[in-house]
């Protein structure tokens, strides 16, 4: 606690003021909006037009909703302050660092000179768009854009940058949901879209090199056609980029069966502030030598370097895969379930998931052509266990085995098997909809925390005893990954249960040694939380290799890492 | 009263279809193969008519391959009371599926006849009108509602029609082949998996149905549909009309 109070004190003799505006507009509007950023297609066009179908703009979520709307931050175009809540319900408005300089004609000229007129985008719709997060949270006021083509003009461009003390931003697909990808006031965007070639395939190995821009779906379609899957699967993979994938270490949905980006990635190469390029673009699957540095930018969220490509592990796609949609009577069978689960079904479990009654009820009561497969009464819980393997009839005969035990044995009280695609599809739609159907339903309070699997649920119950019928808890996530999305569901959002929820929800994982950002990323929302999850010491050397990797702090800057600290 | 229900093993519905190099056919090996979804709507009908105490048993019945056994035993699993696989490698074409239901039908004697109005696979659209005719029943085909009257012993289908809704009645036994609108069908839950596994499936070949598999068609080649070419921007109103013009040759 000495470490908050003393952070409390730094921030509250800088950061002041109030929130203008406590019901913001990003209420109303669809979650699903993936960020068709970087085309010439205005945001407000594709928001407003209500011929799009959802499936286009606001394709399926997976979880990645996580984090979101904490606070409503309004902010004033040009104005230089970002009303944000660090601590509790306190609102605080941040200051640009004033050592970063800003941009004038001689450094568009010069980018123009070596990018080329078309790679220095200044233009009114596309830098809004830029400027603006997938979830119309965050707003930057950044005035130009850079789209870099090769590493060369990436590390040409930080270096230039370095040697003014412009601040940059990198940008990937900007999907991510903490606020790490948009400009906090006028950093220069650096947009990795145009570096999209695949380098290279082996297909004895397994091993894929691309360039960062590669959205995550065309690496996906290149990769059914060779028979191949990628490790990770998230439900913006339509817009998300590869190297924002992995400089934000995302999760997603194949984390149960293929592990994190730490282990997949096998190598990167990567652009520092000073515009040296670090070659560590191995292909090797063992290699000790020396420090591992590839994995000090796996996560880092942009803040230490751009990651301009990327070597990646990938699993062969197996034919068969089957899921069964499952119905439990309380949380303490839901473990057991996935204990089992892990026991029986072994090497075919890819995926275990779980939503709580009421998550499935607004599910159900938000989201149109959702059917309840297990009517007619709700069960407390419910459970998708999905398998991946080789033999459809031998994995198919494995999970009826498996399920119809688990279900005399009392730990499963109804159930479904898909039984055709579309089946699989409408279960997972349930899951997959629960963030959506979240925002349809009024305010809602996000969070996305890593909990010992025993406790997770603890947390939703406690925060139910604590806020009353006036709000709506909801519990869903990656049981198998111990990840928890709690959600507060309320018709408005409500400065009094806020104050309610934080600092409880951080201060109660804490308790418990959970990450406070389980696969979202610290970003902007959380970098001032840090040290709910990593203690002092741990936080004092991220500062250091920040100031080592990064001495003039241009990379992503109030973001990761408290700014009390870094600048 | 008894029902009889014909399903069809086919490419799932959501798997992305290739063609064999050898453009014999589509291939199947290694793919992901389900229950034909209007068979699904056509099993799901004969079990609400049974739910509803207006029939007693539902048989479903499937032809082909050993595999076919896997998707009688999903209708198994969605509450058919039994099965009939009748066993055979060689190519099914509809005439000859017709003719194998006629002799089935003989052996069961129901009074429905219920059948997908097509497969997604070859997308006939024969199946049910063939075998209607060879056993010189009625047919009600696309059936969007199905309203059974045992005491009357007839059945009052709504078509969906091209110009709206056309309404039949049919006297009993009859064919009925179903639209997509009919029902949602059930998913298979776990209990009833349970169940399904004790239930009946008997085998038959053709020969014991004495009928004889032999088609009067042949494919000829099978081929995918031409690839759409990406667009392009065009920097004019002139480059446009000179594409038009030149390139496309539709102004």
């Amino acid at each position: 606690m000495n470490t908050y109070c003393r952070l409390l004190r730094r921030s509250s003799t800088r950061y002041l003021l109030h929130r203008s505006n406590s019901n913001s507009q990003h209420s109303t509007q669809f979650p699903g909006f993936r960020g068709h950023f970087g085309t010439s297609r205005p945001l407000e066009q594709l928001l407003g037009d209500p011929k799009r179908t959802l499936s286009t703009v606001f394709p399926p979520l997976r979880e990645h909703i996580g984090s979101g709307l904490t606070s409503a931050c309004n902010v004033a175009g040009h104005t230089h302050r970002l009303p944000c809540r660090f601590f509790g319900s306190a609102p605080i408005v941040m200051q640009r660092n004033p050592k970063f300089s800003t941009i004038n004609a001689d450094d568009i000229t010069k980018f123009k000179e070596i990018l080329g007129e078309k790679n220095v985008v200044q233009d009114e719709e596309r830098l809004l768009a830029a400027n603006t997060d997938w979830m119309r949270k965050y707003k930057g006021s950044s005035t130009l854009v850079l789209q870099p083509r090769t590493t060369e003009e990436v590390s040409w461009i930080l270096k230039y940058c370095n040697s003014r003390c412009l601040a940059v931003v990198p940008q990937g697909g900007n999907t991510g949901l903490v606020g790490g990808s948009v400009p906090v006031f006028d950093e220069v965007i650096i947009t990795m879209g145009s570096m999209k070639n695949i380098i290279s395939f082996d297909k004895v190995s397994g091993i894929l090199v691309c360039e960062a821009g590669c959205i995550l779906e065309n690496l996906v379609s290149f990769l059914d056609s060779q028979g191949f899957v990628m490790p990770l699967d998230l439900g913006a993979k339509g817009s998300c980029q590869i190297g924002g994938n992995v400089s934000t270490n995302a999760g997603g949905l194949r984390f149960l069966r293929y592990g994190s980006l730490h282990g997949n990635v096998l190598g990167l190469e990567a652009v520092l502030a000073n515009g040296t390029v670090l070659d560590m673009l191995g292909t090797l699957r063992k290699d000790n030598t020396g420090y591992d540095l590839k994995h000090l930018f796996i996560g880092s969220e942009g803040s230490l370097g751009i990651i301009s490509k990327v070597s990646i592990l990938v699993p062969p796609k197996l034919s068969s895969v089957n899921l069964a949609f499952l119905a439990c009577k309380d949380y303490v069978s839901c473990q057991n379930l996935l204990l089992e689960a892990k026991r029986k079904l072994g090497e075919i479990l890819s995926a275990f998931e779980f939503l709580d009654s009421d998550s499935m009820d607004l599910v159900l009561n938000h989201l149109e052509g959702v059917r309840n497969p297990l009517p007619p009464s709700m069960h407390n819980f419910y459970v998708l266990i999905e398998t991946t393997g080789s033999d459809q009839s031998y994995d198919k005969e494995k999970l009826e085995a498996f399920l119809l035990r688990s279900m005399e044995g009392g730990l499963i009280s109804d159930g479904v098997l898909a039984q055709d695609i579309n089946q699989a599809f409408s279960f997972w739609r349930i899951r997959e909809g629960v963030p959506e159907a979240l925002m349809k339903a009024g305010a809602v309070y996000k969070y996305d925390l890593s909990l010992p699997v025993e406790k997770m649920y603890d947390l939703v119950e406690a925060m139910r005893i604590r806020l009353g019928p006036a709000a709506k808890v909801v519990g869903y996530g990656h049981l198998g990954d111990g990840n928890l999305h709690l959600n507060i569901s309320l018709p408005e959002y409500d400065d009094t249960v806020l104050g309610l929820v934080e600092p409880f929800v951080y201060e109660w994982t804490s308790k418990y040694r959970g990450s406070i950002s389980a696969e979202h990323g610290l970003g902007l929302m959380k970098a001032n939380k840090i040290h709910y999850s990593k203690s002092p010491e741990c936080v004092d050397l991220m500062v250091s290799i920040k100031k080592l990797l990064d001495p003039n702090g241009i990379l992503n800057p109030y973001k990761v890492l408290p700014s009390s600290l870094t600048s | 009263m008894k029902i009889m229900v014909a399903i069809k093993r086919v490419v799932d519905y959501a798997v992305k279809i290739r063609v064999k190099p050898d453009k014999t056919g589509v291939e199947t090996t290694n793919v992901k193969m389900s229950m034909n979804p209007f068979c699904e709507i056509a099993l799901e009908e004969a079990l609400r008519i049974r739910e509803s105490g207006q029939a007693s048993e539902v048989v479903a019945v499937s032809m082909g391959p050993q595999q076919c056994v896997d998707t009688l035993r999903t209708g198994l699993a969605m509450g058919a009371d039994r099965g009939i696989h009748v066993e055979t490698k060689e190519m099914l074409y509809p005439l000859s599926v017709a003719k194998l239901l006629r002799a089935l039908v003989e052996v069961e004697k129901p009074q429905i006849l219920i059948l997908g109005k097509q497969a997604i696979d070859d997308d006939c659209n024969q199946t049910g009108q063939m075998v209607a005719g060879l056993l010189n029943w009625p047919q009600g085909t696309f059936a969007s509602k199905v309203v059974l009257d045992k005491e009357k012993q007839e059945l009052t289908v709504d078509r969906e029609v091209d110009g709206g809704l056309e309404t039949l009645c049919l006297d009993l036994p009859a064919v009925i082949t179903t639209d997509l609108r009919l029902n949602q069908p059930r998913y298979a839950t776990l209990p009833n998996i349970m169940k399904a596994k004790s239930k009946v499936i008997k085998k038959y070949t053709p020969e014991e149905l004495n009928v004889e598999i032999k088609s009067d068609l042949e494919i000829v080649q099978v081929t995918e549909p031409p690839k759409r070419k990406s667009g392009v921007m065009v920097s004019s109103v002139d480059e446009l009309i000179d594409k038009l013009k030149n390139e496309a040759r539709v102004i």
